[in-house]
């Protein structure tokens, strides 16, 4: 696999030189959230604002009504929980273009219950007027910045750093509303988001080797978020679906599928892997993500619930999956 | 130092501000009536000289309520037109607390940018002249009444302005309530760490909150010292005294914000308030007798309007 660093830190310094008009603004967390190569070329646009998110979140209201395009940089956490009322009055009642990009998102971190947007999701989807993004891989970190950009709007962005996988081909940019499906299958399809689909290239993967017709579909914008352009895909898995995200399962990815496809009317069981309700602790991503079940043996577990079958898949085998970057279908409706 | 004429006006204005929300407190039978008693003179001087707005034309009249905004709302307009059109050096007024609405609308009406009129839609359903207004309401740039916002908001449009050197400055009503807001405190941290002085902030210090009097809820003293020790340039004025306010507006602040600290008497004007017994946050008219008085008072200040 395709692992790269400091993804984000590289393409804002890129992106800041195009867009004279965008702000980095960060909460001391600059170095965290891989800031510091345009603080250091852009000295005069980049604000530091101290740990003080409130004041952050209504300047970043007031600049956006100057013409600026403020991005706003910190872990996840701190930006809905610590200044929601800051974030619905300045910036989403007046639909303003401030980009916020949230790190640590679910259970990216060790550090625990205080530093974990497990519930981010649920809180900011809420909010009129805000899109919520939510990037899986490399391609999705490049591309995001353009993305978000060419919203009307404010955008809340699940951010992934450090060392991250290239899972789709670079030249396949991250799209509105535009889920990637991955493959299509009869028996169950999956969705995830966010790390969640990497561990289930690993499942699918797996499972196929034994015969199962598996689909998988990838969710990187959460809202707005249209099931009726994958309902084609979800509606062929006979046995039913299965969502898997870094996320509590209350208002996150499954909640979402699950309302939607009340609406147009989609019976099929749906399993929805996730935080169960529950808050997380300190302990490293590997050991949470066996812990809470999101991860690809819940994943091959929960299919083999749903056809009734057991097919001695062992987290042996799903390690030595190799995964390579996939081409997702540009039209999905046509599987 | 600003002319006689330029008080003289500004003492009329005042003055009608008061009688206007007078009028309307005994119309609905209630309303935010001591918070103008309060600030009839801050409003008064803020749009009598010291703010630096472009005129308009003729007074406006208001357009009704055109939806929140969204990407799909076309239509949508903030109530800045009222202050002017937006210039490079004219400067921005934001309204924090908002259940000051009507005294704004008032003062608007007395300065000549809105059509007297416009206030037979107060708080009417449908209006943009709403009783706790938003920023599509007259006279209103930005979203505030989620108070302490308006503070940080202002910051922002300011510290644009400054990347884009613009001299415009933004000014603000803030009531004293707000400074017991922990981000009130963040944005003077901010303003004196990025030495922002196209700032400035008139306080009505009318030492009333929806509680009751701020020293039986939460006190704030020493406010000018903690304001001062936060790195603003704080000046305490009789906030009815009309030529100190228009001087304290003066004061030069190179470096740092302007805190103008207005120390006011939330019965001025209207003495049938003293007797609520502090309870003076929204004025409710509860019988005839009561009513009656305030007619008596409106009765002192001239001739109605409508």
């Amino acid at each position: 696999m395709d692992i790269h660093s400091q993804a984000h830190a590289r393409n804002l310094k890129k992106f800041g030189a195009e867009h004279p008009e965008v702000l980095v603004l960060t909460a001391d967390l600059s170095e965290s959230c891989e800031t510091g190569y345009f603080r250091d070329t852009f000295r005069d646009r980049f604000i530091t604002c101290g740990v003080s998110e409130q004041n952050m979140m209504s300047i970043a209201g007031g600049l956006a009504r100057e013409g600026f395009i403020p991005f706003v940089h910190t872990f996840g956490v701190f930006i809905y929980r610590r200044a929601l009322d800051q974030i619905a009055m300045s910036i989403a009642y007046p639909n303003l273009p401030v980009k916020m990009f949230a790190f640590l998102p679910g259970i990216m971190t060790p550090g625990g219950a205080t530093h974990q947007a497990i519930d981010d999701v649920a809180v900011m989807r809420a909010l009129p007027n805000m899109t919520v993004l939510d990037v899986g891989d490399v391609t999705e970190i490049e591309s995001v910045l353009d993305l978000a950009c060419a919203i009307d709007g404010p955008v809340y962005i699940r951010m992934l750093r450090g060392e991250v996988p290239r899972l789709f081909p670079a030249d396949e940019p991250m799209r509105l509303d535009t889920p990637r499906v991955l493959s299509a299958g009869t028996d169950v399809v999956v969705v995830t988001s966010s790390i969640c689909t990497e561990e289930a290239l690993r499942a699918t993967a797996a499972l196929r080797a034994k015969g199962v017709s598996v689909g998988h579909v990838h969710v990187s914008t959460l809202k707005p978020f249209t099931l009726s352009k994958i309902a084609d895909v979800l509606g062929a898995a006979k046995h039913g679906i299965v969502t898997m995200e870094n996320h509590t399962v209350v208002g996150g990815l499954g909640a979402i599928v699950g309302e939607q496809m009340t609406d147009v009317g989609l019976r099929r069981r749906l399993v929805k892997l996730g935080l169960q309700d529950t808050f997380a602790h300190g302990a490293s991503r590997r050991y949470l993500a066996r812990e809470y079940r999101i991860d690809a043996i819940a994943l091959v577990e929960e299919v083999e619930g749903l056809m009734g079958t057991r097919f001695g898949i062992t987290e042996g085998d799903l390690a030595k999956v190799r995964i390579e970057a996939i081409h997702s279908s540009s039209k999905a409706e046509a599987l | 130092m600003p002319g006689a004429r330029v008080i003289e006006r500004n003492r009329t204005v005042a003055g009608g501000i008061r009688r206007r929300v007078l009028e309307h407190t005994l119309k609905n039978d209630g309303g935010y009536l001591s918070q103008a008693c309060s600030s009839a003179e801050i409003l008064a001087t803020l749009y009598g000289g010291v703010m630096n707005l472009a005129p308009v034309p003729t007074p406006l009249m208001p357009s009704p309520f055109a939806g929140v905004p969204s990407a799909h709302n076309p239509q949508y307009r903030i109530g800045n037109a009222f202050n002017g059109p937006h210039q490079r050096v004219s400067d921005r007024f934001i309204l924090s607390p908002t259940h000051y609405s009507l005294i704004l609308y008032a003062a608007l009406i007395e300065t000549g940018r809105m059509d007297e009129g416009s206030l037979l839609e107060f708080n009417k359903d449908g209006s943009s002249l709403e009783m706790i207004g938003a920023e599509h309401s007259p006279g209103m740039e930005v979203m505030t009444g989620s108070l302490g916002q308006g503070l940080s908001q202002g910051i922002g449009m300011a510290f644009g302005r400054r990347l884009k050197q613009e001299p415009g400055k933004t000014w603000l009503l803030m009531s004293d309530g707000e400074f017991q807001i922990g981000m009130v405190w963040e944005a003077f941290q901010f303003m004196s760490h990025y030495g922002m002085d196209t700032i400035g902030v008139y306080v009505d210090v009318n030492r009333q909150q929806c509680d009751g009097a701020m020293r039986s809820v939460m006190r704030i003293d020493p406010l000018a010292d903690k304001l001062a020790a936060f790195g603003a340039e704080v000046v305490s004025v009789d906030g009815h005294d009309l030529e100190a306010l228009y001087e304290a507006g003066l004061t030069p602040h190179a470096g740092k914000p302007l805190v103008v600290l207005c120390e006011t008497d939330p019965c001025r004007g209207v003495p049938e308030l003293r007797n609520l017994a502090g309870k003076l946050h929204y004025v409710r008219i509860k019988n005839d007798a009561e009513r009656q008085r305030y007619e008596a008072i409106l009765a002192t200040f001239g001739p109605a309007v409508e």
